[in-house]
């Protein structure tokens, strides 16, 4: 377990990489109810105007705040979360690949204090996320409990 | 047609309970590919206190968005689903989901802001248990795109 007393504002929190193919928007379709097609259908995805098949935003922002629940090693500390969706996150389907076992898109995520409230115990964990070294999510923030 | 500016203020009383179970927050874990043992395993999520299996911090979003869905099938809201853009997402905890909950979301419209042929509609989901136990608020950003956007 983390201990409070040691956090300071501006410390790193790691980092990791999300890989996204298909056969993840499909599932992250069944599990969450959201079946918007240009989380899965070509076609449809351009024909809106779209580049192709782009992620949930809400599956970015659900797999980013990953790095904080296991850093903070309890995903129930995490108190408050929010971000904006600034730019679409694109999930290729290349020629002759198998979308299930695909490396897809790789999003990458780091984290660090941007904020600590004493009185309350909490610390707030800026993320941030980007795709090819552009931001996909912009102030992305999770206030954690300890 | 267009989104009617006089959404704002509307109030949607919660639909039929939705039931947290524990296959649906592995499969949503799963999904959102955390690994954390408390959405996986009861001895994991007991030792942090809990009765039963943990929800990831955003597996809100089902319930809200079926709170949404309300406001994109009213025939009054003019709201095209295909031109929806999720915007900006926040949820705060009240207190963690686990599995066996029973949660209610009453949907609140809080603002619409005309933005060139589209407009900008927030939207605000309380979601308590049955009992009434404050358990979540999310807040959401939908940015329905005009027809020449």
């Amino acid at each position: 377990m983390i201990d409070f007393a040691t956090l300071e504002k501006g410390m790193d929190i790691g980092s990791t990489t999300i890989h996204v193919n298909r056969a993840d928007l499909v599932r992250y379709a069944g599990a969450s109810g959201d079946f918007n097609p240009i989380h899965w259908n070509e076609r449809f995805a351009t024909e809106v105007g779209l580049p192709g098949v782009i992620a949930h935003g809400m599956f970015t922002m659900g797999s980013a705040v990953q790095l904080v629940s296991n850093w903070v090693g309890n995903p129930g500390a995490v108190i408050d979360y929010q971000t904006r969706f600034t730019k679409p996150v694109p999930v290729a389907d290349p020629e002759g690949s198998n979308p299930s076992d695909h490396a897809g898109t790789a999003v990458q995520i780091s984290g660090a204090i941007g904020a600590l409230d004493e009185e309350a115990r909490t610390a707030r964990v800026d993320l941030t996320v980007t795709l090819e070294g552009t931001k996909v999510l912009v102030k992305a923030q999770a206030v954690v409990q300890f | 047609m267009s989104i009617n500016p006089e959404l704002a203020g509307r109030v949607y009383p919660a639909a039929d309970p939705y039931m947290v179970g524990r296959e649906k927050i592995r499969e949503f874990a799963a999904a959102v590919k955390a690994t954390h043992p408390a959405h996986f395993e009861l001895e994991a999520a007991a030792a942090l206190g809990h009765t039963d299996l943990l929800a990831p911090p955003t597996f809100a979003i089902i319930v809200a968005q079926r709170a949404d869905a309300q406001l994109i099938a009213d025939p009054a809201s003019g709201i095209d689903f295909s031109r929806v853009v999720h915007a900006d997402q926040r949820f705060t905890h009240h207190r963690p989901i686990i599995a066996g909950d029973e949660l209610l979301a009453e949907l609140h419209v809080d603002t619409v802001r005309a933005m060139g042929g589209g407009a900008m509609i927030t939207t605000r989901s309380e979601i308590t248990t049955t009992a009434g136990e404050k358990v979540a608020t999310t807040v959401s950003s939908l940015l329905v795109r005009g027809e020449d956007q």
